[in-house]
């Protein structure tokens, strides 16, 4: 049922510094597997555009580093004859020609005859659903359409890569979410190997098979998104994919011990000082008579298909609660609060 | 290696430009001090050609700089206050304002001075005086002033600051000395050393409204062209480069500070 | 609004001096006289002289009748399309190098391209003598190669020179300012797609600084046009329009006839610094 297409991706040491010193990103070695769709994620400066552009050719690596297509050098290959799909933060549309045109220019440039071009031009804006706007000029397109007119044009020459630079980030929220699973879809439909940059984690569990987590230059974690959410390897990590409660606390036989009780921890927990992590839909509100653990509501928040707790007392700084929004809570309320052994995390120190 | 290539190419059409555009310039600046251009440098390097200049031309440059001074505080006179009321007022009245000023940069200096003659011909005393002179060079230069001021005006909040300083008691020329004018000092500035060297380069109108007795620099510079010898003339382009030239690096290390209108 | 209706209030309570409109009219008002007496005024009456000579109204018409007039505002208007198609050329190829290269010396060759800005047409004029002229670098140089010395600063080709001296300068700078604000994903999107670098230029760079090209083009046109100190020191027998208008006022005396033509000419410069304005929203001035 594979549908893949493309190549397979292996970046070797691949650092970058520029003139001035500035290091945008540190030797970094990824391998992507055909058809696989990879996410970037990372916040602002962080290198994940540097890294996108390195695999494109708009930029070579520092001495040492290489870049393997189906395991063939292309280090030294400019983006020209390397045959990727880019999309651009700002679509890149050339404002001198029509949709048709611009859907249709990598496919002109390779020499491809008249009525071939329209054929395959047709069938992307049927891919893309613009139908209807091939002849119109790219400034009477709204984001969305633009969006797609960019979409299709990487695609019309069937690349060996989709590389796609925050696509979605410059449209408004409602459209981002809408466009988010027609672009999942289509990704899916296609079955190209895609290299997906963005710092929305939302968009990253979404779309990526697997997501790589960067931060000042350096890959902080590579995994599914399950793996990214449930097991973060750092406290960056953590806090940035999700929201996470950070509990730094001791374990003394089997237990986390907080200032408002102790939280019962699987087997083979270490002893001694720890920084752990708990995400905020895993604590439970109970009965506070019997709960080893408690603490006193601070603020409710409403938030439409949750509800949002802080509760302070319970470990050293506030927790953050998601709980259903059916939950009948208080402020000022002594609650009991119950975390499964699971969902505690205990993370490695960090101390960037 | 095609690159290479490229590059030379590119760089060689370019350096030939230019020198097409400097060589002449520093060939006339060699000449202006050379003993005999025609034997070339070998015959000798000598002031004497810039000290003939000044005895003949001394006081065209004299009455140039007298004119591009009148002309300087004419234009900070009348534009400077001008700039800022379009710039408060705005609306059409501005827009069309500042398209009446903007007009003799479009028409020829050739067609202005023309309209001048015919105007004021019949005013003996004025049409023959220095001061004929300055009205054209007022009416050319006056739109640069403005829009240099306007430029900058429009790039900070001057309503504002006009309400802050009323809302603390200051009444509007109060306002207009000690909060629009500082404010406004790199548009003026930069309006100043265009109208200055605007001035002193004018030909197309000083030369229809001249008479024997007002000529300015560039009149005397086509004099010297027709009828005296190169290495006469050679020294009196030496001299208005002379001048022009600190006039000119000034402006573009204005321009280059932040905070200065675009060249206009 | 109401700020600018009433008058501004002291402390005493009573408005004293100036309201803030008497003020922003007195600011007005130096301006209105100059502009009033020194160019609406003459304008005028240019207009009306134009009309006033023998032939009447005619005298309008008579640039395209008339076959001297005729003869003469084809020169023109030829010389100034080669200058501005001419510079054009030069400004972008100069132009794409400068801006995309960065090398010690760059900044130099800017300095020089774009030093003559501020000439007065007879310095240009004097610039092509040196050149050309009897005594010029080229005679000097041709004589001693070929033997022959060549001398063409009096011929059109002098003036074509001329012309292209005064025009380089302002139309490369604004040349070179649409080239900066030229967008590099653009560029990069082509080539992602598999253009090369003459495909680039052709598809993404040229298209996008047409709009620069028309709006410093016709600045040049218009500026070739009412160019009157170049063709006067080259002193040449050419016919451009401006000298054909200064010899029919200080030569022939035809005073309403060169009052039409000035019009005329005045009319076509505006036009087309009028196109440029609309495209860019600055202008350079027309001067030469």
């Amino acid at each position: 049922m594979s549908n893949s297409h493309g190549v397979s991706l292996r970046l070797e040491a691949c650092a970058k510094s520029f003139p001035g010193g500035s290091r945008a990103l540190d030797p970094v070695t990824l391998a992507v597997a055909r058809g696989e769709t990879v996410v970037i994620l990372g916040p602002s400066g962080c290198g994940k555009t540097t890294l996108l552009r390195i695999i494109a050719g708009l930029e070579a690596p520092d001495a040492g580093g290489r870049v393997f297509f189906n395991d063939a050098d292309v280090t030294k290959v400019p983006i020209e004859q390397r045959k990727v799909g880019m999309v651009f933060q700002s679509y890149a549309l050339f404002p001198n020609m029509s949709v048709a045109e611009n859907i249709g220019y990598g496919l002109k440039i390779r020499g491809i005859g008249k009525a071939q071009r329209a054929a395959r031009v047709a069938e992307l804006v049927k891919l893309t659903g613009i139908e209807g706007f091939e002849h119109r000029r790219i400034t009477q397109l709204s984001g969305g359409q633009r969006q797609r007119v960019a979409l299709a044009r990487a695609v019309a020459v069937q690349p060996s890569v989709l590389l796609l630079d925050e696509p979605l980030t410059a449209l408004d929220a409602a459209l981002r979410e809408r466009l988010r699973s027609e672009l999942d879809r289509l990704l899916r439909t296609l079955g190209i190997t895609t290299i997906y940059v963005t710092h929305d984690q939302a968009e990253a569990m979404a779309l990526g098979d697997r997501i790589v987590v960067m931060r000042n230059g350096a890959i902080a974690q590579i995994g599914s998104p399950r793996e990214i959410y449930f097991s973060p390897q750092s406290r960056f990590v953590a806090e940035f994919v999700g929201a996470a409660n950070i509990l730094e606390a001791s374990i003394e036989n089997g237990e986390l011990k907080l200032p408002g009780g102790r939280i019962k921890l699987g087997n083979g927990a270490p002893a001694g000082a720890v920084t752990a992590m708990v995400r905020p839909e895993a604590i439970a509100i109970v009965p506070p008579e019997r709960a080893a653990l408690c603490g006193r509501v601070d603020a409710v928040s409403f938030v439409g298909d949750r509800a949002r707790l802080i509760v302070t007392g319970a470990a050293d700084r506030p927790l953050v609660l998601s709980v259903a929004n059916s939950t009948d809570v208080k402020v000022g309320e002594r609650v009991g609060l119950a975390i499964e052994p699971d969902a505690v995390r205990l993370l490695p120190g960090d101390r960037r | 290696m095609r690159d290479r290539v490229i590059f030379c190419g590119q760089l060689v059409f370019t350096a030939l430009v230019a020198a097409f555009l400097i060589v002449p310039a520093i060939l006339s600046m060699l000449a202006g001090i050379t003993a005999n251009y025609f034997r070339g440098i070998g015959s000798g390097l000598t002031l004497q050609w810039v000290v003939a200049v000044w005895d003949l031309y001394a006081e065209t440059i004299a009455r140039s700089l007298l004119i591009a001074i009148a002309t300087l505080a004419a234009t900070l006179v009348v534009g400077v206050p001008a700039a800022y009321a379009l710039n408060v007022r705005g609306g059409r009245l501005a827009r069309t304002v500042e398209e009446v000023i903007t007009l003799p940069l479009a028409i020829p200096g050739l067609a202005i001075a023309l309209a001048l003659l015919l105007t004021y011909n019949g005013f003996g005393d004025f049409r023959r005086s220095w001061l004929f002179i300055l009205t054209g060079h007022v009416v050319f230069t006056l739109p640069f002033m403005v829009r240099s001021v306007m430029a900058v005006l429009s790039g900070i909040d001057v309503k504002t600051l006009d309400e802050s300083a009323a809302s603390l008691g200051a009444g509007p020329w109060r306002r207009f000395r000690d909060v629009i004018v500082p404010n406004a000092r790199p548009g003026i500035l930069a309006g100043s050393l265009a109208v200055v060297t605007l001035s002193l380069g004018e030909f197309n109108l000083t030369w229809m409204l001249h008479t024997p007795l007002t000529k300015t620099l560039p009149v005397g510079l086509a004099d010297s062209y027709a009828s005296m010898r190169l290495e006469v003339a050679s020294a009196y382009t030496l001299v208005f480069f002379l001048m022009i030239i600190p006039l000119l690096v000034a402006m573009q290390l204005l321009a280059d500070r932040p905070g200065t209108p675009e060249r206009s | 609004m109401s700020f600018f209706a009433k008058p501004v209030p002291t402390f005493a309570g009573h408005a004293r001096g100036l309201s803030h409109r008497s003020f922003l009219r007195l600011c007005l008002l130096p301006l209105a006289v100059v502009a009033a007496a020194f160019f609406l005024l003459p304008m005028v009456k240019l207009v009306i002289v134009g009309a006033s000579g023998e032939t009447g109204l005619s005298a309008y018409a008579a640039i395209v009748t008339q076959p001297r007039y005729r003869a003469t505002l084809i020169n023109t208007v030829l010389l100034a399309a080669a200058t501005t198609a001419a510079s054009l050329a030069i400004a972008t190829i100069a132009g794409l190098f400068l801006q995309r290269h960065r090398f010690p010396g760059r900044a130099l060759l800017v300095a020089m391209l774009t030093f003559p800005l501020a000439f007065p047409g007879v310095v240009v004029g004097f610039m092509i003598i040196l050149l050309a002229g009897r005594q010029g670098l080229v005679g000097e140089l041709t004589s001693r190669l070929i033997g022959e010395k060549l001398v063409f600063a009096y011929s059109i080709q002098g003036l074509f020179l001329g012309y292209l001296y005064f025009s380089i300068p302002r139309v490369i700078l604004t040349i070179m300012a649409a080239i900066e604000k030229l967008d590099p994903a653009l560029e990069e999107a082509a080539r992602a797609l598999g253009a090369g670098p003459w495909a680039v230029h052709r598809d993404v760079i040229l298209p996008a600084l047409v709009p620069a090209f028309v709006a410093s083009g016709a600045i040049a046109f218009a500026t070739a046009m009412g160019a009157f100190g170049t063709a006067f020191t080259l002193a040449t027998n050419i016919d451009v329009l401006p000298m054909v208008i200064y010899t029919e006022f200080t030569l022939s005396a035809n005073i309403a006839m060169a009052a039409a033509l000035s019009v005329g000419l005045g009319l076509v410069a505006w036009a087309m610094l009028a196109l440029s304005r609309s495209l860019t929203g600055g202008t350079i001035a027309a001067a030469g």
